[in-house]
């Protein structure tokens, strides 16, 4: 089997998981409860008032034409309308989307350089002052859940100790989050602590035995500075091991993104996601939950296809 | 690996790690701080001197007559509420992880000891459940029907399952394929005893710190979901409920967030220092080095 044929195996496993969540998430929302029922509460109780919901909303119909007809939409980029509003939620979503998107990349954007740093460092200080901090830094940020690192940062540096920092980010409908800088920052902080530590202790340990093999040795022993080997010559054979991790901390990001955006009340698909559940707005909780799971594929697809790719030893292990 | 080694690690594995990590200082701190916090949740109902929704003084203040710690956003003692605000959360998380490890185990168990196409499609179904980040699957299963205890419960447990099963299926693929489970198989034992007598017992240890890790994520899910608004109760006593609520008075009064925060803090990170512990015993310094 050629890297190609690997590649295109990969990604049609994850089309079809893909496939097989959307079944997950129409079973989760649909079949298991009666949304006409959940939105109209107490109201439920007369027959004629709830069939008439049902009906509206299009739940009379069988369930197979039903997700049918939401899974051609979503293909087709037509999501459907809110059960609240009957208005389509395509724009709201997109706007939402788009949010996410930049905070997720800010978050990503700072954790990934960062948290390569530090591995490296830490793994240059073994066992010193440093890696120590670095080592209970990292247990700390991974034990935590994450709408209490958001909490904590907040009590730090918005409403407790210092306060500088905005508690919520007041980016709203038309105001796009870049012209609001100071409402992402906390947000996009919280998210790459979510990464980190994982990345940190990934690249601490390649960094380790890269240091300990012959070659830095041999380098060591040519007269070259410590900062010539660790930065010229051993941090970039430590990269492609950790590689992978990083496209796996990705997704913790992206999963994230559902608490940290809703502590902050960041107008993305994790804030629209709480505020469709408690409404029962079944359409907006399909398309949100289908986009971050695809996105959770796309990141694993991509780690697989990345370590494959970065390392010949399994590049070969293919034909 | 040859068989000898094999064995001799397994048994390492089994009985060495724990009483080893025991004597790891970082345990020690982690069952510290999960001990106490578990005691408080237990006992902290029978303590409480006032009810959770009981009316004690003008809202978010510190100084109350009658009210150690001050009221929260309803006027409520965040005394009582803290000590009645634990209890829901570790029931909940227990009971799911208990469930969870439950049927990954024996999912991934009779996964690895059949084989062939019932391994595959059991297998496949975990991928696909593993696609979907847990607490993305835990608030999706809530839209229509709500926080209900049973469906929380449910749906962490529905979490918890895959990631147990694949552990479970990890260690058993190694048991299943040795000798001891050959010569049972061809003296005739039924899969049953196989499974509970022969395979169950080399997976145990494996199976029990994964437990211990499934049972931080579940409190972590549970609270999350509670933070989020997700509680089994109107205005139920819930720690990580306390914290939304009483933050935007934080400034004024802050002990509705600070002695919440601080329980979920010491018990999260209590379990995750006993963890980290277990592990570093577990992988043992030669082959794996630092995780």
């Amino acid at each position: 089997m050629g890297v190609a044929k690997f590649v295109v195996r990969r990604c049609a496993v994850g089309v079809l998981t893909i496939f097989v969540v959307s079944l997950l998430v129409f079973v989760l929302t649909r079949v298991l409860g009666d949304p006409a029922a959940a939105i109209l509460g107490p109201r439920a109780r007369q027959p004629e008032v709830l069939s008439a919901k049902r009906s509206e909303l299009g739940l009379d119909r069988s369930l197979v034409s039903q997700y049918g007809e939401w899974l051609r939409g979503l293909i087709s980029g037509e999501p459907g309308n809110s059960y609240i509003d009957g208005r389509p939620i395509r724009d709201d979503m997109l706007s939402r989307v788009g949010n996410s998107m930049v905070l997720m990349a800010v978050a990503a954007i700072l954790a990934v350089p960062l948290s390569i740093l530090i591995g490296v460092r830490a793994a240059v200080r073994r066992d010193r002052l440093f890696d120590s901090v670095t080592n209970v830094a990292t247990l700390v940020l991974v034990a935590l859940p994450e709408f209490l690192i958001a909490i904590l940062l907040l009590m730090a540096f918005s409403i407790g100790v210092f306060e500088f920092l905005p508690a919520t980010s007041s980016v709203r409908g038309d105001v796009r989050p870049w012209n609001d800088l100071d409402g992402m920052i906390l947000p996009s902080i919280t998210m790459a602590l979510l990464a980190v530590p994982y990345v940190v202790r990934s690249m601490r340990a390649s960094m380790m035995e890269v240091l300990d093999s012959d070659y830095v040795a041999a380098a060591r022993m040519n007269q070259l500075s410590s900062r010539q080997v660790v930065w010229h010559q051993a941090w970039p054979n430590a990269l492609p091991p950790t590689l992978q991790v990083i496209a796996l901390s990705l997704t913790y990001i992206a999963g994230g993104a559902v608490v940290v955006e809703a502590v902050f009340n960041y107008p993305g698909i994790g804030t629209g996601l709480v505020e469709a559940i408690t409404t029962h707005d079944v359409p907006v909780v399909q398309f949100i939950a289908m986009f971050i799971s695809s996105l959770f594929v796309a990141c694993n697809v991509a780690a697989d296809v990345g370590t494959v790719l970065l390392t010949p030893r399994l590049r070969t292990r293919l034909t | 690996m040859n068989v000898a080694g094999n064995t001799r690690a397994r048994r390492r594995r089994r009985q060495g790690p724990l009483r080893r990590a025991l004597r790891l200082r970082r345990v020690k701190i982690g069952l510290v701080l999960v001990t106490g916090v578990v005691l408080i949740a237990a006992l902290g109902p029978l303590l409480a001197p006032l009810g959770a929704t009981e009316y004690v003084g003008r809202p978010n203040t510190a100084r109350v007559a009658g009210a150690i710690l001050g009221t929260d956003h309803l006027g409520q003692d965040v005394w009582s509420r803290f000590l009645l605000g634990g209890r829901s959360i570790l029931v909940i998380a227990s009971v799911a992880t208990a469930i969870g490890v439950l049927v990954g185990a024996a999912t991934g168990a009779l996964a690895a000891a059949h084989g062939g196409l019932v391994d595959q499609w059991i297998m496949r179904g975990v991928d696909v459940t593993l696609a979907v980040p847990p607490i993305l699957l835990a608030l999706v299963a809530m839209t229509t029907l709500g926080p209900e205890p049973w469906l929380i419960t449910a749906a962490v447990a529905l979490v918890t399952a895959p990631r147990v099963a694949r552990v479970s299926y990890g260690a058993a693929t190694v048991v299943v394929e040795r000798d001891f489970v050959e010569v049972s198989d061809r003296i005739g034992e039924t899969r049953w005893y196989v499974m509970t007598r022969d395979v169950l017992p080399n997976i145990s240890g494996a199976l029990l710190v994964e437990a211990g890790i499934r049972l931080t994520y579940a409190v972590a899910i549970v609270a999350s979901l509670a933070f989020l608004g997700f509680t089994t109760g109107t205005n139920e006593a819930n720690w990580a409920a306390m914290v939304q609520e009483n933050r935007a008075a934080f400034a004024v009064q802050p002990w509705g967030v600070l002695v919440p925060t601080a329980a979920i803090v010491a018990l999260t990170l209590g379990a995750g220092l006993i963890t980290d512990g277990i592990a570093r015993t577990t992988a043992g310094a030669a082959s794996m080095g630092e995780r």
